[in-house]
């Protein structure tokens, strides 16, 4: 996983509420074998006509100051519905390397981190001057301190949030969940034994 | 943790293998099922690490998402779609490589992973389990901790048979009252989705309890449970009780004899203690309530098949105003519309929330002796070769297809759209399935969520109807 310490890049505004995993990347792209390749596919229905297949020119993304943002603002519940990995996948894949809303969904959350995404809850009020903040397009930029847990918005105002301190430590050294898991591996053998006798129809 | 505990309190505590000084704990999973969508990935990711499954048995493979559904389907080898031939292959070579059980789409016993886990008791009281898909909820109707997880766990479970979790909030829900003539499990749960909203889970662990629940069957409680994630919950649960003992003795995966009783007698003791404390309570009575029937892209956007498009102007919240004046868009309805008003295209019978026997006993036994409307396409689609069995047993075929309606083989089929069946752009549908989200059902799709009794009605009507209207 790649780190996340410090990132300054254009943030794009999406305002939608309960942004779902669906409209993230709809199932139809979840054909594919691979993490990568999905970010041509990224909010599709959103991106896309869907009779012609054309670009939608008012969709944020599509409008040529926001093409290459790296962090979304984005309204509340982002990422509801399916666990699908492929929706942060498809954000990184894009570039996306970071939302900001006043909620996530808890499955969203979780497969985000793992591939180092920042996801940052703030209060409404902040959102509110974020999405401001992003409106402003290209020539402002966003900066975002997961050392310091720092917002800077692009008029220069500061905005701490909060974050899991474990989730943390993984983002800002690119730690492997697996590998970190493992050398926990006696505690995991001991656990097994006691239910293994407890419950031995678990291991039939 | 002492006094007294939840159910969600006891699973929790009983599966920690590790607690770390910042909370993060280190929590064991005895189950994982496994399909084709969200594993290829994990399976690739050990073999890149070189790491080994660490309990083959402890997981079942099986593909539903991508399978074709259209009778006579044939083999792996017969499906037409490259990549989702390709998906299945490869899911059946990573089972074998890994030394995972593995139920092909040949076998009587393959269906949508959360019909079979049940059916083949690989879902016990008491047990955590996984799958990466959202709606693994649905096992929570057994007094299993339960829930959907992304690629990297499916991966992280496969190497470790752990998770790295945090305890979630406790969120009971009392339901009282007696489920009204034409109001089944679908309706009562979207009742809740209505009243809590989409978000109004999130963080938590929905313990369902109260006479309401109590009263509904084995099938009944996974349609709650399923729907759960449609709260914002991950899991769902519900106290194991003498009905669940009794769906769960003798099938194939459930302890016998000696240990079935020892089995028994700790799933006694896991419903939650009297007193035990929840961080968030929610009551509704449903004895009141009409069939329900969603009209935007939110499962949360619900109301009663009496009921009239709601008038977006009307709401003070920006938020919610504006959420509510996109669905209407993408839904081409206009407030004040009468529900019973919109003509349908499509009726889709099936998906995890509603593909059981029960399910289809009850769309049957509206369907019986009546026609199909000339202007829909409905299909019915059984959650397992198992239940399209007892099904056809039961006659239940013969009565679809005599009133037009296409009986189809086990998959997820319209939920998702991935494997052909769905909604062409403009097409609107009622469904039994979960999620009425923009594209759901194929782009520019409109989807309206109901109960299996309900799409029936809508299937023969040619419109969203009353179900009440029909039963005599």
């Amino acid at each position: 996983m790649e780190k996340f310490t410090k990132l300054t890049a254009v943030a794009a505004p999406l305002p939608i509420v309960n942004c779902d995993t669906d409209k993230i990347i709809p199932a139809r792209f979840l054909k594919t074998l691979t993490r990568t390749g999905l970010g041509k596919n990224l909010f599709d229905p959103l991106r896309y006509d869907p009779k012609t297949g054309e670009e939608n020119p008012d969709f944020v993304l599509n409008k040529p100051a926001y093409r290459n943002a790296e962090i979304l603002v984005a309204g509340h519940n982002f990422g509801c519905g399916s666990s699908r990995e492929h929706a942060p996948w498809a954000l990184l894949d894009f570039g996306i390397r970071c939302v900001i809303s006043t909620d996530f969904a808890d499955i969203f959350y979780n497969n985000s981190s793992k591939n180092g995404i920042l996801l940052i809850k703030v209060t409404p009020e902040e959102l509110e001057k974020l999405m401001d903040g992003a409106e402003r397009g290209a020539n402002a930029t966003m900066t975002v301190d997961l050392e310091n847990q720092e917002i800077t918005n692009s008029d220069g105002e500061k905005i701490t949030f909060e974050v899991d301190s474990f989730k943390k430590h993984c983002l800002l050294n690119g730690l492997d969940d697996i590998g970190l898991t493992l050398q926990k591996e006696s505690s995991i053998s001991s656990y097994e034994e006691k239910q293994r006798a407890s419950e031995p129809w678990l291991y039939a | 943790m002492s006094g007294p505990k939840t159910l969600f309190d006891k699973i929790w505590e009983s599966h920690l293998v590790d607690e770390q000084d910042d909370g993060t704990c280190l929590i064991y999973i005895d189950r994982q099922l496994i399909h084709e969508i969200t594993s290829a990935q994990a399976f690739d990711g050990l073999r890149e690490s070189g790491r080994k499954a660490r309990r083959p048995e402890a997981n079942l493979c099986v593909p539903d998402h991508n399978v074709p559904t259209t009778p006579g389907r044939g083999g792996t080898d017969e499906i037409e779609d490259d990549e989702s031939r390709i998906q299945l292959e490869v899911l059946e070579k990573n089972a074998a490589e890994f030394g995972l059980p593995y139920i092909s789409i040949n076998d009587e016993r393959q269906g949508i992973v959360h019909v079979i886990g049940p059916e083949q008791g690989f879902t016990q009281p008491g047990v955590t389990l996984v799958c990466g898909d959202s709606h693994t909820a649905t096992h929570g109707a057994f007094g299993a901790l339960a829930f959907g997880v992304g690629t990297s766990e499916v991966e992280h479970v496969l190497a470790t048979q752990t998770l790295i979790q945090r305890p979630a909030k406790n969120m009971r829900i009392t339901v009282n009252g007696s489920l009204p003539v034409g109001c089944t499990a679908k309706d009562l749960v979207l009742a809740i989705i209505g009243k809590i909203g989409t978000a109004g889970g999130t963080g938590h662990v929905i313990e369902y309890a109260g006479p309401a629940i109590e009263e509904l069957s084995m099938e009944g409680r996974m349609t709650v449970c399923n729907m759960t994630i449609e709260a914002g919950a991950r899991a769902g649960l519900v106290a194991p009780d003498e009905k669940t003992f009794e769906y769960l003795k003798g099938r194939p995966q459930c302890p016998k004899g000696a240990q079935w009783e020892m089995a028994v007698e700790q799933w006694k003791k896991l419903p939650s203690d009297a007193g035990a404390k929840y961080d968030t309570e929610v009551e509704l009575d449903v004895s009141e309530i009409v069939p329900q029937v969603t009209w935007g892209t939110s499962p949360e956007d619900e109301i009663g098949i009496t009921g009239i498009v709601p008038d977006p102007a009307q709401v003070a919240d920006d938020n919610r105003r504006s959420a509510m004046e996109r669905s209407l868009e993408y839904m081409d309805l206009k407030p004040g519309m009468k529900m019973t008003d919109i003509a349908v295209d499509k009726v889709f019978i099936g998906s995890c929330t509603n593909s059981r026997i029960e399910d289809m006993r009850a769309a049957a036994a509206i369907a019986k002796g009546r026609k199909v409307a000339d202007s829909v396409y409905a299909m019915v689609v059984p959650g397992s070769g198992l239940v399209k069995m007892q099904a056809e047993e039961e006659g239940l075929d013969k009565i679809f297809t005599e009133a037009g309606f296409h009986w189809r083989e086990p998959g997820c089929s319209m939920c998702l759209a991935m494997n052909g069946d769905m909604l062409l752009p403009g097409e609107r549908s009622a469904s039994t399935s979960n999620r009425n989200f923009e594209g759901r059902q194929g782009p520019g799709g409109q989807t309206h969520l109901v109960s299996p009794m309900m799409a029936a009605a809508a299937a023969i009507a040619g419109h969203l109807t009353d179900v009440r209207d029909l039963i005599k």
